[in-house]
């Protein structure tokens, strides 16, 4: 292991305790969860910025109890990327890298902001700081990184793209990565592995779809928001609708375009409408007949599992279960909207 | 008008303001960063000078430097290195008050930020601390300026009005009046209410961010 953290932090209210393994080699792996989890404090206790209450971190063999943060070769992307607002883009880039112009002008076009040195921090987009700032961190030629949220200051519209960049970067650089993020899509989109957090404590590890899919805790599955995911491939596509191979079951969804074929299929139970029998004529576009395969409770809501070809949750109300006369065995149909199934392209395969 | 009182004047307060600056710096950086429980007992020293009638300060530094005392040995009383430390002691709170304040408003990120690109607790000072409390550095700077040029008590009291090596502008106009030299006083006071006018506009100016820190206005602007 690369990274070995064991991690004891007690803060006035809360106390965090989280235990990670990061192996050497490009592997990104992701700590999820809601606001005020104790995401961002294992990341600051890994960095040397917070200190262990208990616990240890050895990084490549050496104990790092004692080593200040300044001497851990980590690359930190601050939440909000803390670009000096006194420094041009070139001095930001080269804060670390001083007496090396060289190294500046290397990772300034590896993240294309070469045309930006001249510029002020306050004079880029919400995308161009992300870059700036990912650019120096590299400039110290970092050997593990820590992000911390790097898609949260961005709007929608950027976010998307500046995602797939830093997918096709993490997976360049070759340094291992842990990102800290509450957006299930990040987690999907970037990790290898994912860390589950919630009240300071780990809840679930493992690989996003595993966790997405199998929360073994139902704060996971409450953090995850998403009761479906699937791994699809797209058939055809047509006039703006793609037709996806899922499992044995064929779905329409929204054409998400691009080139991929493979994706996560995620679906969110409270979008599954259940019935009885088909109906003859309705806006949904996938009508899925299956066989009632589990059902459980959560919270007002039951969750009933459809084996429609691959697995499928819906969420309904008790009252609706008991009205449908859904019992493990019982055939029904699933119905949900192509707009109710999202897709993330699944790069790992 | 008096041009050797002004000249020792401006002499003082450049030399003291300078000293006070390799004073300021440090210390205002341990007010604004230290974490020790009895910091507030150092900052209410530092604020002495504020409340203290300039006479018990200055009766204080001319006992410290009389000859009973261990600084004795360096002679300073009435002379313009003695004045020099007594005006340090007394600007010291106009020097590291607005500084303190400038380096206590310095983001933790920033400060943060450079330590996980490598960089030590002291190069990040100078490289991201400093920087970021210009306006507050030269505030401290202008206003002990300032406040040196105003400077009577202590002068009078450890300095003695020794013409053209400590005798002030303040202690000039003082002479001229007790010697019923209206007209004289007058010029010479007009002339130091003009440059103390003269620098607190500066001072203000700067804090308003009238002419400099473009980047920091147009970074304002964009947040």
């Amino acid at each position: 292991m690369l990274l070995i953290a064991d991690i004891e932090k007690q803060f006035k209210g809360l106390r965090v305790e989280a235990g990670l393994r990061i192996p050497p080699g490009s592997s990104t792996t992701i700590l999820f969860g809601p606001s005020g989890a104790g995401k961002t404090t294992v990341l600051r206790c890994i960095a040397g910025l917070e200190k262990l209450s208990a616990g240890r971190i050895i990084f490549d063999g050496q104990d790092w109890a004692s080593v200040p943060p300044q001497k851990r070769p980590i690359g930190y992307l601050f939440q909000d990327y803390a670009l000096f607002p006194h420094l041009r883009v070139r001095d930001n880039i080269g804060y670390a890298a001083r007496r090396s112009p060289g190294t500046v002008k290397q990772v300034a076009s590896m993240l294309k902001v070469d045309d930006l040195l001249d510029r002020w921090p306050s004079e880029l987009s919400g995308g161009q700081q992300q870059r700036v700032a990912l650019a120096r961190v590299l400039a110290r030629k970092p050997r593990l990184l820590l992000l911390d949220e790097p898609l949260s200051a961005l709007d929608a519209a950027t976010r998307d793209h500046v995602r797939s960049e830093l997918v096709q970067l993490l997976r360049t650089l070759g340094i291992p990565a842990i990102v800290v993020t509450h957006d299930w899509v990040d987690a999907l989109t970037l990790g290898d592995q994912m860390v589950v957090m919630s009240g300071g404590r780990v809840l679930q590890a493992g690989p996003p779809q595993e966790v997405f899919t199998r929360p073994q805790h139902p704060e996971v599955a409450t953090a995850a928001g998403v009761e479906t995911v699937v791994t699809g491939r797209i058939r055809w596509r047509e006039g703006g609708v793609a037709l996806l191979d899922v499992g044995s079951a064929q779905l329409a969804t929204a054409d998400p375009g691009g080139q991929e074929v493979d994706f996560y299929v995620c679906i969110r139970g409270e979008d599954v409408t259940l019935e009885k029998g088909r109906a003859e004529q309705s806006s949904a576009r996938n009508h899925l007949r299956g066989t009632v395969s589990g059902i459980a409770v959560a919270g007002v809501l039951t969750k009933v599992i459809i084996d429609v070809g691959f697995e499928l949750v819906a969420l309904v109300t008790r009252q609706a279960a008991t009205d449908l006369g859904l019992v493990k065995g019982a055939e029904i149909f699933a119905v949900f909207k192509a707009s109710a199934v999202h897709l993330i392209p699944n790069a790992r395969i | 008008m008096n041009w050797e009182a002004l000249i020792t004047t401006l002499k003082l307060a450049l030399a003291t303001s300078a000293i006070l600056m390799l004073i300021a710096l440090p210390l205002s950086y341990w007010v604004a960063f230290s974490k020790w429980r009895w910091k507030f007992l150092v900052e209410a020293v530092v604020a002495l000078p504020l409340v203290l009638p300039p006479t018990v300060l200055g009766f204080y530094v001319l006992i410290a430097l009389g000859p009973q005392s261990p600084l004795g040995s360096f002679g300073l009383p009435f002379t313009f290195g003695g004045l020099v430390l007594a005006s340090v002691l007394y600007s010291l709170p106009f020097a590291v008050q607005p500084i303190a304040a400038a380096f206590g408003a310095v983001e933790r990120k920033y400060i943060e930020a450079s330590w996980m690109l490598g960089v030590s607790n002291l190069e990040t000072f100078f490289r991201v601390i400093v920087p970021q409390s210009r306006a507050g550095v030269v505030t401290g700077f202008v206003l002990s300026f300032a406040h040196t040029l105003g400077e009577f008590g202590v002068v009078l009291m450890v300095g003695g009005d020794i013409p053209g090596v400590t005798r002030t502008l303040s202690i000039d106009i003082y002479d001229q009046v007790q010697s019923l030299n209206y007209s004289s006083a007058a010029i010479t006071s007009a002339v130091l209410l003009i440059i103390s006018f003269m620098i607190l506009s500066i001072v203000y100016a700067l804090n308003r961010k009238v002419w400099f820190f473009a980047a920091d206005r147009r970074h304002r602007e964009a947040v």
